[in-house]
């Protein structure tokens, strides 16, 4: 008997322009008790507009009801397990929400003077020295707003001090099994992007790399461990390899759920990474919140750092602006600052052993997972792994069954499906990372989820490839709606 | 299913050559591992393009791949069928949804690939 989780019931909802009518209105206003001013007058004609083309018109209980209906529509990590490989999806604790909301942080204004900005500022600097002892770095900026937008820094950072070096070189080299951001990251940074094959154990292969490395080569952008939660043994080498010809190792710190407190990078060779505080210091993803991506460097490269620079002196913090070798701002203000107070509530919470404690249950969960479902589906590299782990669909493929339609059918289940088809260099992959937030109760109910889809596989893989039975649409059109997009909707 | 008169590359792209023209495509196994193939990106009649560097992309639902050049040369043409029907990458990557047409700069550059047999014992080796 398998223990299924359900999700709410679905009820149709139709789109709110469909449910406009017109006149109607979600507030009232009081008479104005100030003389009325012409729009047109005081802006200019040509800056007001009469209408706006199909606006829909409904009452406050039609828009409260229409956004909660669809709320109740997502599923989210506080419903359940969100095993979503590389995306380390971990529960958000309370308690971050609770510090985040102080009225004293959540109204700081960013014009506001630096004499009344201390608190705020100590936050940033507290936080600043955190990240730099987590990853054994010497300086850290908060300023970038995302993963990617902290990569893009970074690349640009490496660029500047080869530039002042005399040289800021031509290429950037990539393992076959990063993340599509890397070498998008590279590419807007103007360098030429060179891909690394992996090695049979999903490591860099270090004579292909002993071979590629030349002056030519700005960096080498890891992601460690890797995209296969498989941890990069020969990193020390890597990093000796480079910086022997002058070139620089950037990590990717997508991974970093799998080292916090374990293992610095800072320790084995990085000069640059960048965290995503959205991950692996559990503040919330996407649509649930903007992102942040700090950058942490080494000394070398702290004169280049993004301004302003938060700058200590004696009981004082004041912002730098004056830093000739700086690259400059990359976002407007201080980077999304209530973010960065929720990644620090959460490190004041968990304190350096809980921190490490996280790390090893992660690890651990994935390791469990790992040996319950071993018996079900191929796994292509047996390397031992760490914060996630990668099946490939190679066995279900055989009875005409992909990764994608087994994802589909997890969701009958009640789970958020697995990362799809990534990495490239695994062949119908099925990427799992369950995070430390799960327990063993939920960890078993996936487990059983799982070892049942592989046997409906062999007994009746057509039930597999219908799926998801047990949500509002059935399966969608993904190729037509790639082929032949429709981007606006217009009334029928 | 490999036509004997193509020359194949490492990265599972075909060439035909006549003369000193050679059509472009992408292989049968290509667009299998590729799945439903939603858009084609090609480059413009005169372009250059270089032997083993990209020369244009194909975007199917699972990633954006690019398309090495089994050659050297110019661009003559970019098949337009694909522009409205990437599908046909799918249905007929050997012959009506050939990618570009180009002058060949260096034919002997062709003698580096692989022929039929030998392209499709890779192909068997790499699964």
């Amino acid at each position: 008997m398998i223990n299924k989780v359900r999700q709410h019931l679905s009820q149709n909802e139709a789109l709110l322009f469909e449910r406009s009518s017109p006149g109607k209105k979600a507030y009232q206003l009081p008479e104005l008790d100030v003389p009325a001013v012409d729009a047109a007058e005081a802006l200019g004609a040509e800056n007001v507009r009469a209408e706006i083309e199909g606006f829909p018109e409904v009452s406050e209980v039609e828009a409260i009801r229409h956004f909660t209906r669809l709320s109740t529509w997502n599923y989210a990590i506080d419903h359940g397990m969100y095993p979503l490989g590389s995306c380390t999806m971990k529960y958000n604790p309370r308690i971050n929400e609770l510090v985040a909301r102080i009225d004293g942080l959540a109204w700081a204004h960013p014009y506001q003077p630096e004499a009344l900005s201390q608190g705020c500022m100590q936050v940033m600097e507290r936080l600043e020295l955190m990240l730099a002892e987590i990853t054994g770095m010497d300086a850290v900026t908060l300023q970038p707003a995302a993963g990617a937008h902290g990569e893009l820094t970074g690349i640009l950072l490496i660029r500047a001090l080869l530039e002042k070096r005399g040289n800021p070189r031509k290429k950037i080299l990539i393992p076959d099994s990063a993340h599509g951001t890397n070498p998008a990251t590279a590419a807007i940074a103007g360098y030429a992007v060179e891909n690394i094959k992996s090695s049979s154990t999903g490591g860099v292969d270090l004579a292909a790399l002993e071979g590629l490395v030349n002056e030519d080569v700005a960096a080498l952008m890891v992601t460690n461990p890797n995209t296969l939660g498989v941890f990069e043994e020969n990193i020390i080498r890597v990093a000796e390899i480079l910086h022997r010809k002058g070139a620089m190792l950037y990590m990717d710190g997508a991974n970093m759920n799998a080292l916090v407190g374990m293992a610095r990078p800072g320790d084995f060779g990085v000069d640059v990474l960048h965290l995503n505080l959205h991950k692996t210091f559990s503040t919330p993803h996407g649509g649930g919140g903007p992102g942040a991506g700090p950058v942490c460097v080494k000394k070398v490269l702290e004169p280049f750092l993004p301004t302003p620079r938060l700058k200590r002196s004696g009981k004082k913090l004041t912002f730098d602006y004056k830093r000739k070798n700086s690259i400059g701002r990359v976002k407007a203000f201080y980077g999304n600052f209530g973010v960065l107070v929720r990644a620090l509530a959460y490190i004041l919470a968990h304190g350096g052993p809980g921190l490490r404690n996280a790390t090893m249950d992660a690890v651990l969960n994935a390791v469990y997972i790992r040996k319950q479902l071993e018996p079900y589906f191929d796994l292509p590299y047996p390397s031992p792994n760490m914060h996630e782990v990668v099946f490939s669909d190679d066995r279900q493929a055989k009875l005409g069954v992909r990764t994608g339609e087994i994802a589909k059918r997890l969701i009958d289940y009640g789970f958020h499906p697995y990362t799809v088809s990534f990495p490239l260099i695994v062949h119908g992959a099925l990427m799992i990372e369950p995070t430390e937030t799960e327990g063993k109760l939920e960890l078993d109910q996936f487990i059983e989820a799982m070892i049942s889809i592989a046997k409906e596989v062999e007994t009746d893989p057509e039930l597999v490839k219908n799926a998801p039975y047990g949500t509002r649409t059935s399966k969608v059109d993904e190729v037509t709606a790639a082929r032949k997009p429709v981007l606006r909707w217009k009334p029928a | 299913m490999y036509p004997e008169n193509f020359r194949y590359t490492k990265e599972h792209e075909w060439i035909h050559v006549e003369g000193d023209t050679g059509t472009i495509g992408i292989t049968d196994h290509a667009q299998e591992e590729l799945g439903d193939i939603v858009y084609v990106d090609l480059p413009k009649p005169g372009t250059h393009i270089e032997q083993g560097k990209s020369l244009g992309s194909v975007e199917s639902v699972k990633a954006v791949s690019d398309v090495y050049s089994p050659v050297s040369g110019e661009v003559l043409e970019a098949n337009a069928l694909l522009a409205d029907s990437p599908e046909k990458l799918n249905e007929d990557p050997h012959a009506a949804a050939w990618l570009v047409k180009v002058k060949l700069r260096a034919p002997a550059e062709v003698e580096n690939l692989m022929t039929a047999a030998d392209y499709q014992t890779y192909i068997g080796a790499e699964k």
